[in-house]
């Protein structure tokens, strides 16, 4: 009779006997992660080529999510698109209706009243906190870390509110006008603006602790899955992802746009490694800027109409033009025909994550398995915004 | 004494190459500078250079011929546009179906079918155009070219900018276009077997053919009307 003691060490051994009977593949394997997984954010699938635990090549599959938003426009109203186009980047859902907007009223050569504008510039910052606090406490996740997700949940929650409370609503808000917003913002929204910011710094502060100052976090992102600064242009990569690839371009700064960022003081952060840790670490001081930028422009909001004067049915005149803002997710840009109808002729949808996905078959060569994770967590996409 | 401050935690980075720090907002382009872009290209690609189109203040737009669609990239990229953006395709023609908002039982008017191109003009029916950026001068460029009605097919962008790559395999599935010397133009969101290409304005949207929008054919009175007819009744 054996102890339990030898008995497992009996089996061991035979295991490892059987393990090493069994004869090396050298072919390599072929690895499917999604379309349904949890490590993806939706619906997009890897399909990477392993030799070993190594990526020999590797290709991400999209299109299952694709909703032919670019067809739908010319069958809508100008009105009618933002709509549509809320549902490209679900999280930050307001940002994605303000190039659109702008690119109609460019060709249509009216502005939003000053007040519009401000109004327009802090809900676009409260989507992006929104939006990047999610992925701030998802990283976490990614390497099995349970706790940061709960507590970006937790403080999103009073943006959603901040949101919800001036728009209606809170993830779609369907908020922006041609020529201005739908409504003036509701009474106390600002006291508890403030309030908010404050909380969502302290979110940052909590987030870098909890997540950036440890170990095991920066051992897993830190020169993982570098792009250095002239791959990522080539790419198109935009947004934090360009910028921790050491270039230094934001069109919150570096473009004439009817929104209100000249009024407010904010620094446009770089790093040089271009890893996995500097673009979630840009994303981090963004964040914060963000809030600093909400915070100026909250004491700033001039008196005034939040609407100038429009037709009630609009025409936009013949034209074409190309508006870009820089979303949480990076550059995305509307490129707008009109024939003078009551609908786009056509429109091009240059959404961020689409450009920064594609980069994933160079970035991915060579990297290990757990890595594609943490890369892929780190370039960061929303799958709508891919696919559109 | 240990700092607590946030700073404290600022990992050092693991390159050495260092970054500019331009906080301060750079002078914006100006008209003089999108007129020295195009003489510069001008110069570089020669006659292949067909029209360009200034916006004051605002924007540039260049078309230029079919056969030096991809050297211009290339120019491009040497002048200092390094910064890809998007590459997609229009289909100028009007489309025969209309909105599907229509009334079915009013007799539908002929839609005016002559194709008109839009900024900087152009000869064929589908035009490629795609966009490209100056990170250093914060100056952007859209560039058309059109792609031949018999034979679609235009050389691709893929040797200069990587990133062209996926733009054109949409491009291709949606337009119908061919990209020479592209290395892989599998389709990325239709099937394999898709018939057709869907963002040609001769495809129609068939979610509006079997059912026209609603609002348009179901036309009930407005409520209010009906409550001041009613209160005259009572008076």
């Amino acid at each position: 009779m054996m102890s339990d003691r030898q008995q497992l060490s009996y089996i061991a051994s035979q295991a490892a006997d059987a393990r090493l009977n069994v004869e090396l593949e050298t072919e390599g394997m072929t690895l499917n992660i999604g379309p349904q997984h949890p490590a993806t954010h939706g619906t997009l699938r890897i399909i990477a080529r392993l030799d070993g635990e190594q990526v020999i090549w590797a290709e991400p599959s999209a299109g299952y999510m694709h909703r032919g938003y670019e067809k739908l426009t010319e069958v809508r109203t100008f009105p009618q698109v933002t709509t549509l186009i809320n549902r490209i980047d679900w999280l930050g859902s307001f940002a994605n209706e303000v190039p659109f907007i702008l690119a109609a009223e460019k060709l249509m050569e009216i502005e939003a009243p000053p007040r519009a504008q401000v109004i327009r510039t802090i809900l676009f910052e409260l989507s992006r906190i929104a939006n990047v606090s999610l992925f701030l406490g998802d990283l976490g996740v990614q390497m099995g870390a349970i706790t940061p997700v709960f507590l970006a949940f937790r403080d999103r929650e009073y943006v959603l509110n901040l949101i919800e409370g001036a728009t209606g609503g809170r993830f779609h808000p369907n908020f922006d006008r041609i020529g201005g917003l739908k409504d003036d913002l509701p009474k106390g929204w600002i006291d508890e603006t403030k309030q908010v910011m404050k909380k969502l710094i302290g979110f940052c502060d909590e987030i870098e602790d909890l997540l950036f100052g440890n170990e095991i976090f920066q051992s897993r992102m830190r020169g993982i899955g570098v792009i250095p600064a002239d791959i990522a242009k080539e790419y198109g990569l935009s947004g934090a992802n360009l910028r921790a690839s050491g270039v230094d371009y934001d069109l919150r700064r570096d473009q004439d746009i009817a929104l209100s960022y000249d009024k407010a003081d904010f620094k446009v952060w770089t790093h040089p490694d271009g890893d996995s840790w500097a673009r979630c670490w840009i994303r981090l001081q963004e964040t914060r800027e963000s809030c600093k930028i909400v915070q100026q422009l909250i004491e700033q909001i001039p008196a005034g109409p939040v609407m100038t004067k429009v037709p009630r049915i609009i025409k936009v005149p013949e034209g074409e033009a190309y508006v870009s803002t820089e979303n949480p997710l990076g550059e995305m840009g509307y490129y707008v025909v009109s024939k003078g109808d009551l609908g786009p002729f056509r429109v091009k949808i240059r959404s961020a994550s689409f450009n920064n996905i594609s980069i994933t078959p160079w970035v991915l060569k060579g990297v290990y398995v757990p890595d594609i994770i943490t890369i892929l967590a780190s370039l960061y996409f929303i799958l709508g915004d891919i696919d559109r | 004494m240990i700092d607590l401050s946030r700073s404290s935690w600022v990992v050092a980075p693991l390159s050495d190459t260092e970054t500019t720090d331009a906080d301060a907002p750079q002078a914006l382009p100006g008209d003089g500078l999108r007129e020295g872009i195009v003489d510069d290209l001008r110069q570089r690609i020669g006659d292949a250079l067909i029209d360009s189109h200034i916006v004051p203040n605002d924007d540039l737009f260049v078309r230029v011929a079919t056969d030096s669609w991809a050297d211009t990239a290339g120019a491009l990229k040497t002048a200092g546009f390094t910064w890809f953006s998007f590459l997609s395709a229009i289909d100028w023609m009007p489309s025969p179906y209309g909105k599907g908002e229509e009334d079915p039982t009013v007799e539908k008017e002929p839609i005016d079918m002559t194709i008109k191109q839009g900024v900087c003009g152009g000869e064929t029916r589908m035009q490629v155009f795609a966009r490209l950026t100056d990170l250093d001068r914060h100056v952007g460029i859209t560039i058309k070219a059109d792609v031949p009605d018999d034979k679609p097919v235009v050389d691709s962008w893929t040797g200069s900018f990587a990133g062209a790559n996926w733009h054109e395999r949409e491009c291709h599935e949606m337009f119908g276009i061919g990209f020479n010397g592209h290395p892989d133009l599998r389709n990325m969101y239709l099937p394999g077997e898709f018939e057709g290409h869907p963002m040609k304005k001769d495809f129609p949207l068939l979610a509006r053919m079997v059912k026209p929008w609603p609002g348009i054919v179901d036309v009930e009175p407005m409520p209010v009307q009906d409550e001041e007819e009613a209160g005259g009744d009572e008076s």
